[in-house]
């Protein structure tokens, strides 16, 4: 077991293109650390140094504190679970989870003992005489994974593994990994461009753009103290809306009418003039729905509804608003950054199952305007972050953590 | 697939296998038959004799024949070797690394196995008596070497190609050396590509006339195709049709042999799944 320091890590390619650039991330022994942002961000690139796959360019790789710049792969003590799962087609289940050993000359019975206790882990008993060619998805997946720890390795590392799985398996997968990384309490770095693995999984999360940090932090920090424009875009699905706004005194005029920020958020915004506010859509609510003592904590609008999706336990509305051309422009210009389909100014709020709001009609919706946050819009900063706020709950996450592998030991040991 | 549909496939390819091996049955037939019996213009032979096989195994041919026959196994081996070898080390440049000049290597090789071999037959007959290797192994196996080389380096980028590279990383983080990885996972998955283009090389090279019948001129060298040109008749009034017929299906069962032999490792190596379905 080992924690990975990484300082001012620099990864050019042969086209002087920097993958990654300038990337300082600490990774704690034990810890759960996702690196997540869309296609081409330089997240594989970053894995795959750490791994030693590929050449750093500049900076510091420090495994269990040694630096590892010039170490061969298998000097450093780290496995991986690779995207297409790279079995030996050649070799047995048992032999492709044995290879690790194997190669560490182990002795056979020493061999068989672990194996045995990688496929007890991963439910693979009845596989291991076939050929990784004959099996499933899902059961190439728990293959890789066995190979990956039936060795006491310092790390794993994990290159999008779920993606290749349809929806279900991906779920039972999930759990698989997270309930795996607690029994064990090893070290594990895992990219995805999954939502729902990198809220889940993680203890934190690393959103990468463009091969820089934006924000590392854990899942609830990032959900509700993003640094900027782009984290609070990329994290949350269905994703935060973004309505242009003026500033006058202490409120905000939008679209959907005026919203009044409190006092530590009006001095923030204070000598702006046009903004734009992200609101998350369960923020919004059917006004009608909304409790008499809740009402006025938040303000009430009228506008017309373009869509509605009803999806049993919960439903969401489209509603279409005007903005100024410069800011819609800039709205498109993240949303394509961000991978996301949305092209066009609606925003996308939540309401209670049991709404009978419907299409193409007026009407009322409530907005929590407590949890709001401003962004400069040229800079994409969030004004209104709560710095405080948001290391209390990566604290809390880190101590529920703690919590949770003094658990899951318990239970095994 | 319907079954009329089914059926017809079933008819056409009766038809192209008998077509195929027409010549070959009538090969054999003939190799059955005695000298009177040849020109009888029937399939069958009246008489079934082994007549023809004593006599280059044994008899007055032998002595052609035999030393051919190690020629021509020593020669094409060797070659087809050699060929790989050079071949297996091109080819995973060509596959794995990028570098200049990979397209002008690629180009040049095509462009040997498609220049006539006659055409240098005749210089290569001058200079090899000049330097000694006239009528010698080495003298055939060097432009063996050209006939093969090309479409080996072909066949096996073709193959080293499609293996999925990221096994050899996977197996270095699992803690292999470069050399144990290209051992342990890379020879076992491109072990079906090398033993496919080791047949076609081999094939090329067996097959040759125009290398072996110019540039040997005694048992030393002289491989089989050669030396059936040279077959006499029992007497000098006979065609020797019969004794050819023999050995040309002597040299077809290697053939034969091989391909059935290795036909199964070579189907299983491409359809194996590295990689997620
Ligand atoms: N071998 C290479 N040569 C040159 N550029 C490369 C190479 N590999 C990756 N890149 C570039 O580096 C950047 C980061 O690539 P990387 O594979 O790390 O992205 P990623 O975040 O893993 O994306 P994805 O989610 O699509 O897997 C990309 O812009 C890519 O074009
Ligand atoms: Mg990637």
């Amino acid at each position: 077991m080992a924690s990975i320091e990484m300082r001012n890590i620099v990864k050019k390619y042969g086209d002087g293109f920097p993958a990654v650039n300038d990337v300082s991330l600490d990774i704690a022994d034990g810890e759960f650390m996702i690196l997540v942002g869309p296609s081409g961000c330089g997240k594989s690139t970053l894995l795959r140094m750490i791994v030693g796959l590929e050449d750093i360019t500049s900076g510091d790789m420090v495994i269990g504190g040694t630096r590892v710049n010039d170490k061969a792969p298998r000097d450093r003590n780290l496995s991986m679970v690779f995207q297409n799962y790279a079995l030996y087609p050649h070799l047995s289940v048992y032999e492709n989870i044995a290879f690790p050993l194997r190669l560490q000359n182990a002795p056979d019975d020493e061999v068989r003992k672990r194996v045995t206790e990688a496929a007890d882990v991963l439910e693979l008993h009845e596989h291991l005489d076939r050929k990784p060619a004959n099996l499933s998805g899902g059961q190439r997946q728990r293959v890789a994974m066995g190979r990956a720890i039936v060795r006491a390795a310092d790390a794993f590392l994990f290159d999008e593994p779920l993606s290749n799985l349809d929806a279900k398996l991906r779920g039972q997968m999930r759990t698989e990994i997270a309930r795996l990384q607690r029994r064990l309490g090893i070290t594990t770095v895992y990219v995805t461009h999954d939502q729902t693995e990198a809220m889940t999984l993680g203890d934190r999360v690393c959103v990468l753009r463009k091969g820089l940090i934006q924000q590392v932090a854990s899942p609830r920090e990032l959900y509700e103290q993003p640094v900027n424009l782009f984290v609070a875009g990329f994290i949350g699905s269905p994703p935060m809306n973004f309505l242009p706004a003026t500033v006058s005194g202490s409120s905000l005029e939008t679209p959907f009418g005026t919203i009044e920020l409190d006092e530590r958020r009006a001095k923030a915004v204070e000598g702006k003039e046009l903004v734009l506010v992200g609101i998350r859509p369960e923020y919004f609510e059917d006004a009608s729905l909304v409790d008499e003592a809740k009402r006025p904590l938040g303000s009430v609008f009228t506008a017309r509804v373009d869509v509605t999706e009803w999806l049993g336990d919960s439903q969401y509305a489209y509603i279409p608003y005007d903005a100024p051309e410069d800011v819609t422009l800039q709205l498109k210009e993240l949303s394509r950054e961000l991978d996301s389909d949305q092209l066009r100014t609606q925003a996308i709020v939540s309401i209670d199952a049991t709404s009978r709001i419907r299409e193409g009609r007026e009407a009322e919706f409530w907005l929590d305007s407590r949890k709001v946050h401003v962004f400069d819009p040229e800079t994409g900063d969030n004004l209104t972050r709560d710095a405080d706020a948001g290391a209390e709950l990566t604290r809390m996450a880190a101590q529920d953590r703690v919590e949770q592998v003094e658990q899951a030991r318990q239970k095994a040991g | 697939m319907s079954t009329r549909e089914r059926n017809w496939w079933i008819v056409a390819g009766i038809g192209i296998i008998l077509y195929a091996l027409f010549p070959i049955a009538w090969i054999v037939s003939l190799s059955f038959k005695a000298p009177a019996d040849i020109a009888n213009g029937q399939f069958l032979p009246t008489v079934f004799t082994w007549e023809n096989y004593s006599l280059i195994l044994t008899g007055d041919a032998s002595e052609l024949f035999l030393p051919a026959l190690l020629n021509s196994f020593g020669i094409c081996l060797i070659a087809t070797f050699l060929s790989c070898l050079l071949a297996m080390f091109a080819a995973y440049a060509i596959a794995r690394l990028d570098f200049p000049g990979k397209k002008i290597i690629l180009s040049t090789a095509l462009a040997v196995a498609i220049f006539p071999v006659i055409s240098i037959v005749t210089p290569l007959f001058n200079l090899w008596r000049q330097i000694g290797l006239y009528d010698t192994w080495p003298g055939l196996i060097i432009p063996y070497l050209s006939l093969t080389l090309p479409i080996s380096i072909w066949t096996m980028s073709a193959f080293f190609r499609e293996i999925p590279w990221e096994m050899e990383q996977a197996a270095q983080v699992d803690g292999a050396t470069t050399w144990q990885a290209f051992r342990k996972v890379i020879v076992p998955l491109a072990a079906p590509g090398v033993f496919t283009t080791a047949i076609i090389a081999f094939f090329l090279a067996w097959n040759d006339f125009v290398y072996g019948i110019s540039l040997t001129s005694t048992g030393a060298a002289r491989p089989v195709p050669a030396a059936l040109g040279l077959f006499s008749g029992a007497s000098q009034f006979e065609d020797p049709t019969g004794a050819i017929a023999a050995a040309a299906v002597v040299v077809t069962i290697p053939v034969i042999i091989l391909v059935l032999f290795f036909q199964r490792r070579i189907v299983a190596g491409l359809t194996n799944g590295a990689v997620k379905g």
